[in-house]
């Protein structure tokens, strides 16, 4: 467990992106997340932790609407982005989805070429005026995802047949071409060989930058190396929240401790 | 562990897996057998399905084939003004005025002078006048009459023309009759059959490939040597475009919908229900319900490919909607969800990822459905499609609304008829039809193949 040494990390106080509270999920009859309260800063990668069924994901995409696919899933509570609840009947989830984008845990190109991949999205939200404008967000978006190297000489070239690693960067880069405030990242890494892990933890650290980034993970070493903020989710509840090296080193809950060490989950 | 107990059984142990592994035991050998077994029973299911199917094949072909050849006699036919156009005026209409009937003694004089030309004595072999006339298809008399109303200039040439013979002429050289079936046959005499021999001799009869039996249309109990599938295939042909146009559409939006978009409620299980329910209704309760809402409730004409179209698009949307939905299905959801993820709308979604993924399944399942279509018979039936149609339809849209056959019913049409030349015809058609179906599905094939994507 040496990689849970915390990092030295300067956490300011930054303005609120997320603010979420007495948060409810139905599944049917199931009560998957109860009360759940907790605030998501700007720029800040924040990670969620917990063991599997813990309610982690269902909440990250309760963050962007996602769960609205879902025809049995019930979603109540309060989550304003920037003071705005995005429950709302006004609010229009595929104008939220704009604004949070979301990277899925299995990478999920369009059986597209590359270039229409990372195009797809600013076409369909008119961010480009015309074809040069296009390609500049494009090669942008490749160079933020950390993959244009790799892809430059073959953008025609379809993004199913790049490998797992690169497809995901190609997907982080895919979510980022349109702009968004908010980055979801559902296990990322999961399916990735520990190279390219590698590459996205670097890249999400960089993303830090412009983005408030969440992301939910199994790996404890993964969330102690990437974010500055931790949650832990249990049975539905979020049990402990904090910064990273606080729950790493002086969890305050017992069950966040015995996660930790590894006596639950 | 040596070499020398490597390929020797074990000293028999005690415990569950006692005995060695080079001996199966019973139990083993129990599988084994049984697996054997149904292995064998496979085999034979299959090789009787590929026997069946090379028996059905043989049949056909050999029955089917001669349709595409015909007997024809070559006849220099002089076109006599006297008979033709008495005044010499070279009007139309009067040319018209002459019938069937006035040509036929042209076609007479025409035989007796190729006779004299290869000296055949016809007393010699007992054919009469009437009986040398029968030589040549009813059907001569007409070609000829169309051939001068269309080039009235050429009256009084001499102009060489391939007449059909009569269809027990070209039975003799098919093996349908024979010197001995042709004594007891009142439609023809031996003395006939020996001028025919006679004729090809000379170099007058011929047997070659007959583009007729395509292009032309279905003729009387007595001409069967004239009859042809021509309109048949066009009838078919309209209706193919008639369900093609409306079945497809309309069966990819509502499966679009119930796959995408409908909630999930006891109102769509229904509908969904009911949808294949009706791909298993017997296709002639669609022809009773053509036959009371499009003909008999909404007034439109009998026999036409319009109704035919829309009884048969009735019968295909099921089949349509089907494998549409399968294929929409069959889309995984994280290509739904990437496309919501960067903010895509619902339809967007649908209309930019999921249905190209799904177009290959959708166009399979439509092309087997039209294939489907296209060898049905019995709605047909109901709706009047069984008439005997002489003229062909125009061209679309009016088309659409003219009498017509179809093919399947084309060969119902000729299996109920007395003649055996209908028979042999039956088959043609059945080939021709089997070789569109092939054709289709043939091309269901190459777009599965060419549209396939991986993800």
């Amino acid at each position: 467990m040496n990689d849970l040494r915390p990092v030295e990390r300067t956490v300011d106080t930054k303005e609120i992106k997320f603010d979420c509270s007495d948060v409810q999920v139905h599944y049917g009859a199931t009560h998957a997340i109860k009360d759940v309260a907790v605030k998501l800063e700007d720029k800040t990668v924040t990670a969620f932790i917990g063991p599997s069924g813990c309610g982690k994901s269902t909440f990250l995409r309760c963050l962007n609407r996602m769960n609205d696919t879902i025809d049995i899933c019930r979603v109540q509570g309060k989550l304003l982005l920037d003071g705005e609840d995005i429950y709302d009947k006004r609010v229009d989830p595929v104008q939220l989805r704009a604004k949070v984008g979301m990277v899925f845990q299995k990478p999920n190109p369009f059986p597209k070429s590359i270039y229409d991949n990372i195009a797809y999205g600013p076409r369909i939200h008119g961010l480009a005026r015309n074809k040069a404008e296009l390609d500049e967000i494009v090669e942008k978006s490749l160079r933020r995802g950390a993959i244009w190297d790799e892809v430059k000489d073959r953008l025609d070239a379809p993004g199913t047949g790049l490998s797992g690693g690169q497809q995901q960067r190609l997907c982080i880069a895919r979510a980022i071409a349109t702009e968004p405030e908010v980055l979801l990242m559902d296990e990322p890494c999961s399916a990735l060989d520990p190279i390219a892990t590698a590459q996205v933890e670097e890249l999400i650290d960089e993303l830090r930058e412009n983005y408030s980034v969440v992301i939910v993970t199994h790996s404890m070493q993964q969330a102690a190396r990437v974010s500055q903020k931790t949650a832990f989710f249990h049975l539905g509840n979020l049990v402990e929240f904090g910064e990273t090296g606080q729950i790493f080193t002086n969890p305050k809950d017992p069950r966040t401790e015995s996660y930790i060490t590894g006596r639950i989950g | 562990m040596t070499d020398a107990t490597a390929n020797t059984p074990a000293a028999p142990k005690e415990g569950k897996h006692a005995g060695s592994l080079f001996d199966a035991d019973a139990r083993t050998q129990k599988r084994n057998a049984s697996e054997a077994r149904f292995r064998a029973l496979g085999l034979g299911a299959i090789g009787i399905g590929v026997a069946a199917l090379i028996v059905l094949l043989v049949s056909i072909l050999s029955q089917g084939l001669p349709a595409f050849q015909q007997t024809f006699i070559t006849l220099d036919v002089y076109l006599d003004e006297a008979k033709l156009d008495k005044n010499g005026e070279r009007d139309i209409e009067k040319i018209k005025k002459v019938s069937t009937f006035g040509y036929a003694p042209l076609i007479k004089n025409a035989m007796t002078s190729r006779n004299e030309e290869l000296g055949i004595d016809m007393a010699a072999l007992g054919v009469s006048d009437k009986e040398m006339s029968a030589m040549v298809s009813k059907e001569a008399a007409a070609q000829l009459r169309r051939f001068v109303i269309a080039n009235p200039d050429r009256i009084g040439d001499t102009v060489e023309f391939e007449f059909l013979a009569s269809g027990r002429i070209d039975g003799y050289y098919k093996g349908r009759v024979t010197l001995e079936s042709a004594e007891r046959d009142s439609n023809v005499s031996p003395g006939q059959l020996q001028y025919a021999d006679a004729l090809k001799e000379g170099g007058a009869l011929s047997t070659h490939f007959n583009w007729g039996f395509l292009t032309m249309a279905d003729a009387s109990e007595n001409r069967p040597e004239a009859a042809g599938i021509g309109v048949a295939m066009i009838g078919s042909l309209y209706m193919m475009l008639v369900v093609l146009f409306l079945a497809l559409p309309i069966g990819v939006a509502a499966s679009i919908y119930l796959e995408e978009f409908a909630p999930k409620n006891w109102f769509t299980d229904m509908i969904e229900v009911n949808i294949s329910n009706l791909a298993a209704v017997p296709s002639i309760v669609f022809g009773i319900l053509g036959l009371a809402i499009f003909i008999n409730y909404a007034g439109l004409p009998q026999s036409a490919p319009i109704v035919g179209g829309l009884v048969l698009t009735l019968m295909t949307l099921p089949t349509i909607i089907i494998s549409t939905r399968a294929s929409l299905k069959s889309v995984p959801p994280s290509i739904r969800d990437a496309a919501l993820g960067v903010g895509a709308s619902k339809m967007q979604s649908v209309f930019h990822h999921v249905l190209p993924l799904a177009m290959p399944g959708i166009l399979t399942g439509t092309i087997i459905g039209l294939a489907q279509a296209l060898g049905e018979t019995a709605p047909l039936m109901l709706i009047g499609m069984v008439a005997f149609v002489r003229e062909f339809p125009s061209a679309p849209p009016e088309g659409f609304f003219d009498p017509a056959s179809a093919l399947p019913v084309q060969v119902y049409n000729w299996t109920t008829r007395a003649d055996p030349a209908f028979v042999e015809r039956a088959s043609g058609a059945i080939i021709v039809l089997l070789c569109f179906l092939l054709c289709m599905n043939f091309l269901a094939i190459i777009l599965r193949r060419r549209f396939e994507r991986r993800w």
